[in-house]
């Protein structure tokens, strides 16, 4: 596997949540707009990893994607596993990738003026461009968690999974 | 009693960015502490013209009846020095940490605009962690 510094890459980051700082108005944008950038990262790990990891095969399973998420593409990308993947206890279609310590938030404080803002909607852009490209189209979203007795919120990475995900997955079912 | 009374980090042109109190018995006020940075900015400067060695980067350490005063100052011209109590052991490795901590937690985080007072929640935390590591350290011996 190749290792990237972790520090050129917390700059570059860095840098590209300033100057899309410079190019929004709102947080809300500025969110999306790293959202966007994620997805592009997403759309081309899905296409290496399966190609590289998985002998040209995609996972057309819904629960098979997730677990490539969650393992393959994490690793890849952030030389360990997710700490927790589970699925949401209020809505079926929903999932939660958990980590303590997002590699992105590693160095990054956020203002008290910015609110719940997340610099891990870069990440959830990662995975929405893994899933929509798989065929999995959702919305995903990230957000600070606080834990009981630690200091410092994990980020839940929240995947919400279109209605005609559940539809396609009942036709597999069913054939 | 605290070895380290408190620590001070100032920007390239003198001015106070960063001022933490570690417990001494009077508290300093703002004013006075920004009074004390860019004095001690000053000095720094005349310090380097001064001195008779060639290629002198400034005073480094100054001890009085009370304190102690250990100065590093980086490549780029930010300044971090630490008050502390005389006689105190490992200050110069104390510095390179805060250093350290001041390139990863303020420097990497896009929200921190350069050479303005450093409100960052990540470094608040390493540093309290670091003078506590420090303090353990002091009173094992």
């Amino acid at each position: 596997m190749v290792e990237v510094s972790l520090s050129a890459f917390a700059f570059l980051f860095s840098e590209l949540v300033q100057y899309n700082q410079t190019q929004v108005d709102n947080i809300a944008e500025l969110e999306r707009r790293l959202e966007d950038a994620g997805y592009a990262v997403g759309a081309r790990v899905l296409e290496l990893f399966c190609h590289r990891e998985k002998g040209n095969r995609r996972e057309t399973r819904l629960l098979g994607i997730l677990s490539f998420v969650h393992t393959t593409v994490w690793k890849v990308l952030f030389g360990k596993v997710a700490d927790s993947l589970e699925k949401g206890t209020e809505h079926e279609d929903e999932y939660m990738i958990s980590e303590k310590e997002l590699l992105v938030n590693r160095f990054i404080s956020i203002p008290k003026d910015m609110g719940t803002f997340n610099c891990g909607a870069f990440v959830a852009g990662i995975v929405r461009g893994v899933l929509d490209n798989a065929g999995f189209p959702s919305v995903v979203t990230a957000h600070f968690v606080p834990m009981e007795g630690q200091q410092r919120p994990r980020t839940t990475i929240l995947i919400k999974f279109a209605d005609e995900v559940s539809h396609m997955m009942a036709l597999l079912n069913i054939y | 009693m605290a070895a380290v009374y408190n620590l001070f980090i100032i920007n390239k042109s003198g001015g106070l960015i960063f001022y933490k109190d570690y417990g001494s018995a009077e508290r300093m006020d703002t004013n006075d502490s920004l009074r004390l940075a860019s004095l001690w900015h000053s000095m720094h400067a005349i310090s380097q013209q001064l001195s008779p060695t060639i290629g002198c980067f400034g005073i480094e350490l100054l001890q009085a009846d009370n304190f102690d005063l250990h100065c590093f100052q980086s490549l780029t011209g930010t300044k971090f020095f630490v008050v502390c109590e005389p006689g105190a052991q490992h200050m110069e490795g104390l510095l390179k940490v805060i250093y350290e901590l001041y390139t990863d937690f303020v420097l990497k985080n896009p929200f921190y605009e350069m050479e303005m007072p450093i409100r960052c929640e990540l470094f608040d935390l390493h540093l309290s962690q670091a003078v506590q590591k420090e303090r353990v350290f002091i009173l094992g011996r």
